[in-house]
């Protein structure tokens, strides 16, 4: 093997990846934000809904959870432009992550709704709280425990799979380092840098993760 | 108080009460006793409003619980429920589990609602474990914090499903005791219980429940003492008084 490693390129690049590293990171957790809300949404359809609604609920989530990550991108990219609809990369890989997302949280969230007695909501109902103030006093917050981890795992799921963004065109970590890699030629060393530095985001993930659980779950 | 006439339940083909009538005076204490299955536990459910009901009426301080137009939430803020599984709220301290509903439903200050929950948890005996989570207390701990939780709302009435039925033997006793310490204050209630002697001892009359209907309801001492129904001789020979 008569490689030469040339890794200065990288470095005095580095900025600009770490720049790029940002915008994965805001991808990715605005698409967990978007895609709790909209999983939450969701599974509360496909638990108490019959009809249309839940028909579409289903869909999506079947969709979702059933086809490869970068299709559904595709859809929201290439999909929809061959109809004439069109959005900036960014938003794009928003929506397929969000897609992705919700679908998956909404089958954590109805497991974790089915892993509450029924009994929770008639005691709270019995102190007079009304169907809202039930969920979102009583109900929520203990799901929200149970699919605690799961949605940790599913946002460092985000954070990789919007890598895939740079097949859309978008500029996050891993197209910013194809960008560079293709200029310089050292694609070995960028690409292993780049793993390092989603090696470390999951890892700062999982560590605020564990922090934020300490404080909230104190039962 | 309660007045129910007439009241028919059915769970899908299933008739579970045929025909109920029942009142309940202000400061009366009620047990209701019969074997599994006999509605009992549905009886409460109706009252409460948590099971909608066939025919049949149910005043509760003169409010039509299940007419169409009566409020639910605010039936159930006159009646305090206290279930078989003691339904703590795993996910707050004892003192916000009681807290809570006179917070967000009565509305009153936060100060006043953590005022009212440290009352009635030092009323049943938990003045100690304010900052616990429901985990760390016992069975008998629990059910009493769900009593205090009902009583944080200043109910009218208490209804009470098998309160000790779930509960370890050594732990009946003190949640028995605090029901008890409501009877003596004049709470009226509603008691569905499986402890006899305790039903002979606290309760102004009992009733007794038989396939879906009251059998025989009467005095504590005369019901327990010279049951006429040969149902209710039957079921008082298998259990012990």
């Amino acid at each position: 093997m008569d490689y030469n490693f040339h890794w200065r390129p990288v470095f005095k690049t580095l900025p600009d990846l770490l720049q790029s590293a940002v915008l994965t990171l805001e991808v990715a957790i605005l698409s967990m934000i978007l895609g709790i809300l909209f999983g939450l949404a969701l599974s509360l359809i496909r638990i108490n809904m019959t009809g249309p609604l839940k028909w579409f609920a289903v869909s999506w989530i079947e969709l979702a959870r059933n086809t490869p990550a970068l299709l559904q991108l595709f859809f929201f990219g290439f999909g929809l432009g061959a109809f004439g609809i069109h959005f900036s990369p960014f938003l794009i890989v928003l929506m397929g992550l969000t897609f992705n997302n919700a679908g998956y949280l909404a089958e954590n969230f109805r497991g974790g709704f089915n892993a509450i007695p029924d009994t929770q909501i008639k005691a709270s109902l019995s102190l007079g709280m009304n169907s809202f103030q039930t969920y979102t006093r009583i109900i929520i917050p203990q799901v929200l425990r149970i699919v605690y981890h799961p949605m940790t795992n599913q946002m460092v799921w985000a954070v990789l799979m919007s890598s895939l963004g740079m097949l859309v065109g978008f500029r996050e970590l891993s197209g910013e380092t194809q960008f560079f890699a293709s200029k310089t030629y050292r694609i070995f060393e960028y690409f292993a840098v780049t793993a390092v530095i989603y090696y470390v985001l999951v890892k700062i993930i999982l560590g605020i993760s564990r922090l934020i659980a300490n404080r909230l779950f104190k039962y | 108080m309660i007045k129910i006439t007439n009241l028919h339940k059915q769970y899908g083909e299933l008739e579970v009460l045929k025909g109920i009538d029942l009142e309940v005076p202000k400061g009366e204490v009620l047990s209701v006793i019969g074997s599994s299955g006999s509605g009992k536990s549905t009886l409460l459910y109706c009252i409460n409003g948590l099971e909608p009901i066939q025919k049949g009426q149910i005043i509760v301080d003169d409010i039509d619980v299940h007419a169409s137009d009566t409020n639910l939430n605010s039936v159930r803020q006159n009646m305090g429920m206290v279930f078989q599984q003691w339904n703590s709220f795993p996910h707050l301290t004892v003192l916000e589990n009681v807290a809570l509903a006179p917070k967000i439903v009565s509305k009153l200050s936060k100060s006043d609602a953590l005022e009212i929950a440290e009352k009635q948890l030092r009323h049943v005996g938990l003045g100690d474990k304010l900052s616990q989570y429901p985990s760390a207390l016992s069975g008998g701990q629990q059910q009493r914090l769900a009593i205090a939780r009902a009583l944080a709302m200043e109910p009218k009435c208490m209804l009470f499903d098998e309160a000790t039925s779930a509960l370890d033997p050594e732990l009946v006793g003190e949640v028995l005791d605090t029901i008890r310490l409501l009877a003596d204050e004049g709470m009226t209630m509603i008691c569905v219980t499986h402890e006899m002697g305790f039903a002979r001892e606290v309760s102004d009359r009992v009733a007794f429940f038989h396939e879906g209907k009251i059998e025989e309801i009467n005095q504590a001492e005369k019901l327990f003492g010279s049951p006429k129904s040969k149902y209710l001789q039957k079921f008082l020979s298998k259990v012990k008084t």
